[in-house]
């Protein structure tokens, strides 16, 4: 579980892009890349090392006017952080 | 025939010109040929057009891509326009001047090559001055905030020394390590007898490499990459070629896969002539090995010939003479023989001492004119 006052953001050596050929966000780093779907997509663009996982739950379920997203933010970032695509910077 | 996806990964061979001569470089024997290099105004247009296109990782290599001045302002231009920049480089050339002035243009990664730099091949570990100056590099690398990737390529003179590589490595703060066993293209196809293990030699290194792992755990990671002589089947060769890779010779040449000039019958086009877009979607030497219509037996009617691609046209070529049979690597080819032929002459108790009885060639201009003349 990732404190919900955490302020995520990307990993070093990580590029997130949106890539108009691919229709879809994609996470960069040294000499590989992984397609995101959308749902990632739109989580890993708000981990910007300023907004807490509390605020970006919320900013989700009013961008996509639902509720209950949290688990599922929490599953998503729990491998996100294990991949290294995402870290808390001191 | 579907619509090709996107050259995803743009290889940019910016010259042929190096500092070394290592036995096992993949370049082609023929590069001497190669009088005029692109200009920055080509390798621009060729990033532009690559972009469009949605390629989204660049490599940056050659030769020593150092030797260009204009690869500064390469990675620049690169980085605005949205790619991923990879510099491959054996290091020399360097400098602290140098490595400030390309992360400020916009440079994400740095791969450090160990090799031979001297013609005294039982010298490779204890030549002092190629350890300073990777140590040097090394540092600079780290001290820019850069993870430190070292790739080193093995072959039967080196690899009894993985141990010690591995320790160098790790005095050197290395990262990720990649053990890449040769591939058997251009110099080093050349040089095949003299560069592949023996079945011993890679037993050996494994164990020290998997003890070496226990060992440091994840401080740093080992990749270890088997020869692929020693499979049972081939390698996806450039996940098909034409499906997501795009090599830039420094000519101009454009092809689906950095060693695919060898390949006879096929004529590929050169980005002074043509765009990008051209050459990926339309050229015949891009579309000549999309999809399976051009596979024989076994390769055509075998379910994993969507996994495999039937494996790797060049090596095809160099084992069998033709390059639509199946890749020998694999043992369902008729001519897998060949590869374990190599294999068992390699692991046999009365192999030749390379250096001695079949001296190795090295790559350089001169012998290069000799093999192409």
């Amino acid at each position: 579980m990732i404190a919900a006052d955490a302020r995520p953001a990307l990993g070093r050596g990580f590029r997130l892009q949106w890539e108009p050929a691919q229709k879809a966000h994609v996470l960069l780093y040294p000499e590989g890349m992984v397609k995101l779907n959308g749902s990632a997509g739109e989580i890993m663009k708000r981990c910007d090392g300023a907004r807490t996982v509390a605020e970006i739950v919320s900013d989700l379920e009013t961008t996509f006017a639902t509720t209950g997203l949290e688990k599922d933010v929490q599953g998503f970032m729990a491998m996100a952080f294990e991949k290294r695509w995402l870290e808390i910077r001191q | 025939m579907n619509e090709p996806g996107p050259p995803l990964w743009l290889l940019c061979e910016l010259t042929y010109t190096c500092p070394l001569h290592c036995v096992f470089c993949y370049n082609p024997t023929d590069f001497a040929k190669t009088e005029q290099e692109l200009s920055t105004e080509d390798w621009i247009r060729v990033l532009r057009q690559g972009r469009e296109l949605g390629a989204v990782q660049l490599g940056l290599s050659g030769g020593e891509p150092l030797t260009r001045d204009d690869l500064e302002t390469i990675v620049g231009e690169a980085h605005t326009l949205g790619y991923y920049t990879n510099l491959i480089t054996s290091g020399i050339g360097l400098t602290e001047e140098r490595i400030k002035a390309l992360q400020a243009a916009g440079l994400d990664h740095i791969q450090l090559s160990f090799q031979d730099s001297t013609r005294e091949v039982n010298d490779f570990l204890s030549s002092t001055r190629t350890f300073e100056l990777k140590s040097k590099v090394a540092a600079l690398i780290k001290k820019y905030e850069y993870p430190m990737v070292l790739n080193v390529v093995l072959h039967r003179l080196n690899i009894d020394h993985v141990q010690e590589i591995l320790e160098m490595a790790e005095s050197m703060g290395a990262d990720y390590v990649e053990l890449a066993n040769t591939q058997y293209y251009g110099w080093a196809w050349h040089n095949r007898e003299r560069l592949l293990p023996s079945r011993e030699q890679l037993q050996r290194a494994e164990e020290i490499t998997n003890r070496f792992r226990e060992r440091v755990g994840s401080k740093m990671r080992v990749l270890f990459v088997v020869p692929d002589y020693f499979e049972r089947r081939p390698k996806p060769c450039m996940n098909g070629l034409g499906s997501v890779f795009l090599t830039v010779t420094p000519d101009g040449t454009a092809l689906p896969c950095h060693a695919a000039k060898t390949l006879p019958g096929l004529t590929f086009p050169n980005v002074k002539d043509a765009s990008i877009e051209w050459i990926w979607r339309d050229s015949p030497g891009f579309n000549h090995y999309r999809g399976d219509s051009w596979m024989k037996e076994p390769c055509r009617s075998c379910p994993e010939k969507a996994k495999d691609f039937g494996g790797c046209r060049c090596q095809a070529y160099l084992l069998t003479g033709d390059p639509d049979n199946a890749d020998p690597v694999c043992d369902l080819s008729p001519h897998h023989h060949l590869v374990t032929e190599m294999v068992d002459k390699a692991s046999a108790p009365n192999a030749p001492t390379p250096v001695v009885e079949q001296p190795l060639i090295f790559r350089d201009r001169k012998n290069s004119r000799a093999l192409s003349s």
